[in-house]
């Protein structure tokens, strides 16, 4: 069974409706992209499964069992961790008060603290140099490796990204997707959004194409880079 | 001059409280009668505007209905003390519960509210209360005159009669308040509420239960005010709605603003200036609005982060400061 199955999402922000019905499903130890255009609602998807938005419809299952409606910090407890978009660290908090927060569900476990900590710091061994800076001192590479750091210090079993490669300088934007590349290695499923479409499918296993709350397209990641349509109206070839 | 201050850094901290309470036990000895009642009166207000900085500093939620709180205090000391001729120490811990328990059906329905939208509805629940005394509610309150022939507090055979005792009380309620904050600011709980403080969304999505950390600082902060209540329901022995006046609620509000938000020491220097000058000196109290204001205005143009500001929150309000000047040309 997948690690997570979303069947028929729709989710509405007032009036509007943002996600039309959208099925999707993660396996164990994949990572799966969702790519589109500005509001096809990749972001919205991944806040309806993080419970920061409730959809009107549809089902979501993670790991056998139903998890819409339930209030976010509860699905954060269940595992799944959303780091989200435009690097939303504390700017006033050090490294190393930042990444506690992102242990907060982990309550006073000091050992496993510590020990995903180091997890973290073995991952990004920048943060390691600068754990007691101030995390708005932080270049922008470093701020988007501390919302990842952050958002793993919880051990999540499903990690969502949110555009990683916003802002980002093209070398960057390497670094951060091998980084991502290597977490999954080490057991970590991962659903990550994105932009940057080549960028993502080159590491993903499948993606899904999103247009205006819709999936439009989806397959294994090679196939989706092959496809015309893809190729034309998010890769920039003519 | 800077080789001092250097060394005076040095001092632990520790001898620096110690004084500080020396100083404080010793100070009103010399005074007379009336101004052992300004220092018992600061003393309350201090307790008060700690207990609203809980809501107001940490949690960075509005509270302009606090006094609504602090007047709940009082009259469960008062009625539980005249009907039912309980003495008034023990009913401090019952007025504590009383607060708590109202802060929680309050503020449970609106917590969902944010900003000035939340500032509104607390505004409108604490002329609630107001109104329900001043309409001697279920026939108890006394209505507009309140309640008097409260009993005086009894320690160990000793009845506290004169003010020198009332404000050992308050000194002792206060160091407690104090040493209780500090705890709470830099627990588990006082993180989650610093997180929610710089952004709710990301607080959430990091899974802490922004409801339940909410709540807990609204029951702490109204249960602490009504412990104030009572302390000055046991001094003055008579409680009318007045306490819960709209006033009263603004006063508490500048003190934690003027002194800055979230700081032990911004909360004194708030109620040096808003409660105890004003006290003091009879002009400054008959102008005490037009100064509210004034001070209220001055601040937010000269110094938003308060006159004593704590570290963080100053560095919180320059970031925000900075990110509003820049945000036009970098924005997206």
């Amino acid at each position: 069974m997948a690690l997570l199955e979303i069947e028929n999402l729709h989710t509405y922000y007032g009036y509007v409706h943002a996600l039309k019905g959208i099925n999707l499903t993660v396996e164990e130890g994949e990572i799966v992209t969702l790519i589109g255009a500005n509001g096809a609602g990749k972001t919205t998807t991944l806040r309806t499964i993080s419970g920061l938005i409730r959809p009107r419809e549809g089902r979501i299952v993670f790991d056998g069992q139903e998890i819409q409606g339930m209030p976010a910090h509860k699905i954060v407890q269940m595992g799944i961790c959303h780091a989200p978009e435009g690097r939303q660290i504390f700017s006033t908090l050090t490294v190393m008060e930042n990444l506690n927060m992102g242990a907060y569900t982990l309550g006073g476990d000091k050992e496993t603290i510590e020990e995903n900590r180091r997890r973290v710091f073995d991952l990004f061994p920048r943060l390691e140099e600068r754990k007691n800076q101030l995390g708005g001192t932080l270049s922008g590479g470093e701020q988007q490796m501390l919302t990842i750091g952050r958002a793993l210090m919880s051990r999540p079993r499903l990690l969502m990204l949110d555009e990683p490669s916003l802002g980002l300088a093209p070398l960057l934007v390497k670094t951060i997707f091998e980084i991502i590349k290597e977490i999954n290695q080490r057991g970590v499923t991962i659903l990550l959004v994105e932009q940057n479409a080549r960028a993502a499918l080159k590491i993903a296993h499948r993606g899904y194409v999103l247009e205006t709350g819709r999936v439009v397209l989806s397959g294994p990641a090679q196939e989706l880079l092959q496809d015309e349509r893809v190729r034309k109206a998010y890769l920039g070839e003519r | 001059m800077t080789a001092l201050r250097e060394r005076l850094q040095k001092v632990n901290p520790l001898w620096w409280q110690l004084g500080l309470l020396v100083l404080a036990i010793l100070f009103p000895l010399p005074l007379g009668d009336y101004h052992r009642s300004v220092l018992w009166r600061t003393g309350l207000y201090i307790i008060l505007g700690l207990s609203l900085n809980i809501i107001v500093g940490y949690a960075g939620l509005f509270q302009l209905g606090h006094a609504a709180f602090y007047a709940l205090g009082a009259y469960t000391t008062a009625l539980l003390n005249i009907h039912f001729g309980v003495p008034i120490l023990l009913t401090l811990p019952v007025a504590i519960l009383v607060g708590a328990v109202f802060g929680y059906l309050i503020t449970r329905p609106i917590l969902h509210l944010r900003g000035d939208y939340l500032c509104i509805v607390t505004i409108a629940f604490g002329e609630v209360v107001r109104l329900a005394l001043v309409n001697n509610i279920f026939g108890i309150t006394g209505g507009a005159n309140g309640l008097s022939g409260i009993e005086r507090p009894v320690l160990f055979g000793l009845v506290l009669r004169q003010p020198i005792y009332h404000y050992y009380l308050v000194l002792f309620f206060l160091v407690f308040t104090i040493f209780a904050v500090r705890r709470l600011e830099n627990s588990r709980l006082g993180r989650a509420w610093m997180y929610i403080r710089e952004d709710e969304v990301a607080a959430e999505a990091m899974g802490i239960d922004t409801v339940r950390v909410k709540l807990l600082a609204f029951i702490i902060g109204s249960g602490w005010a009504a412990l104030a209540g009572s302390l000055y329901a046991a001094k003055i022995t008579v409680v009318s709605p007045d306490q819960a006046k709209f006033l009263e609620s603004v006063i508490m509000f500048c003190i934690v603003v003027l002194g800055g938000t979230g700081s032990i020491p911004g909360v004194f220097v708030g109620t040096l200036g808003m409660v105890t000058l004003p006290e003091l000196s009879r002009a400054l109290k008959d102008w005490r609005d037009a100064w509210l204001g004034l001070a209220m205005v001055t601040m937010m143009i000269a110094r938003p982060e308060g006159l004593w500001p704590s570290r963080r929150i100053r560095m919180e309000i320059r970031a925000a400061k900075e990110e509003a000047s820049v945000a036009p040309a970098a924005g997206n």
